[in-house]
């Protein structure tokens, strides 16, 4: 648990939680969320809501997606990471309406590198930002999304 | 209570790797209803895989997640037999913790 994290918004959702007898088990649900992190835009205000100053490009980072998505609402991708001392890996869609997908903590012994399924609402560049020994680093990768199936 | 996840875990070389899937509608909270109302948000905000106790996998994740989600990873110092438990949590705090045998 990290108080500086939760926002009073957060906080008040949980004790109308408490009210309506929903929580019964506030250590669970109250595990970190970077709810700052999950409402920006784009990239910059992304790596700072994390903790980072600017992130360097990196080509030691990989995504694997396919370059046209037929459906928008499935778009799988891996995300591996071959810089040294990586502690996460999250993934940006810079044109949806939060940037922000998801994010991974990697410990000790776990393999850089993550495979996962997001949405899409429209062509859009797709950012994997790692964190590794304290610094950020990002590549980038255009996904093309072709709504109505015909492939593109 | 949502349904079970389907877990697998399976030693890929000196590696265990782990493949995740999970039933939630993962809303987003952009959608609108037949009517008109926009139907709320609700998603799984942490998901966390432990071996033997030790988070092997943590995630924060927002509502760009696909539904029914996947998600695949690798770590090292598992053998089979083992057991990987996995919990998500999700905005409504509604959670689910489901394991898995190492084979």
């Amino acid at each position: 648990m990290n108080p500086n994290r939760r926002t009073a918004l957060k906080g008040a959702a949980m004790i109308g939680a408490l009210a309506m007898g929903l929580l019964k088990s506030a250590g669970a649900w109250a595990q970190s969320w970077n709810k700052a992190a999950f409402e920006t835009k784009s990239l910059n205000d992304t790596v700072k809501a994390m903790g980072g100053a600017s992130a360097a490009e990196s080509k030691d980072i990989v995504i694997t997606s396919p370059d046209i998505a037929e459906n928008g609402a499935v778009v799988p991708f891996s995300i591996a990471s071959k810089i040294p001392k990586t502690e996460s890996i999250s993934l940006l869609v810079e044109k949806n309406p939060n940037a922000l997908a998801a994010s991974f903590g990697i410990p000790d012994g776990t393999e850089a590198g993550i495979t996962t399924r997001v949405k899409m609402g429209q062509t859009s560049n797709v950012i994997a930002l790692v964190k590794a020994d304290g610094k950020f680093y990002y590549t980038s990768k255009e996904v093309k999304v072709t709504l109505g199936g015909c492939g593109g | 209570m949502a349904d079970p996840m389907k877990i697998r875990a399976a030693m890929a070389g000196n590696q265990v790797e782990v493949k995740i899937l999970m039933s939630h509608e993962m809303e987003t909270g952009q959608r609108k209803d037949s009517k008109g109302a926009t139907i709320p948000a609700h998603f799984i905000q942490n998901v966390t895989a432990t071996h033997n106790g030790k988070t092997v996998l943590s995630a924060e994740w927002g509502p760009a997640v696909a539904k029914n989600p996947f998600l695949s990873f690798k770590f090292s110092g598992g053998k089979p037999g083992d057991k990987v438990v996995v919990t998500w949590v999700d905005n409504k705090g509604d959670k689910r913790t489901d394991e898995a045998t190492i084979s």
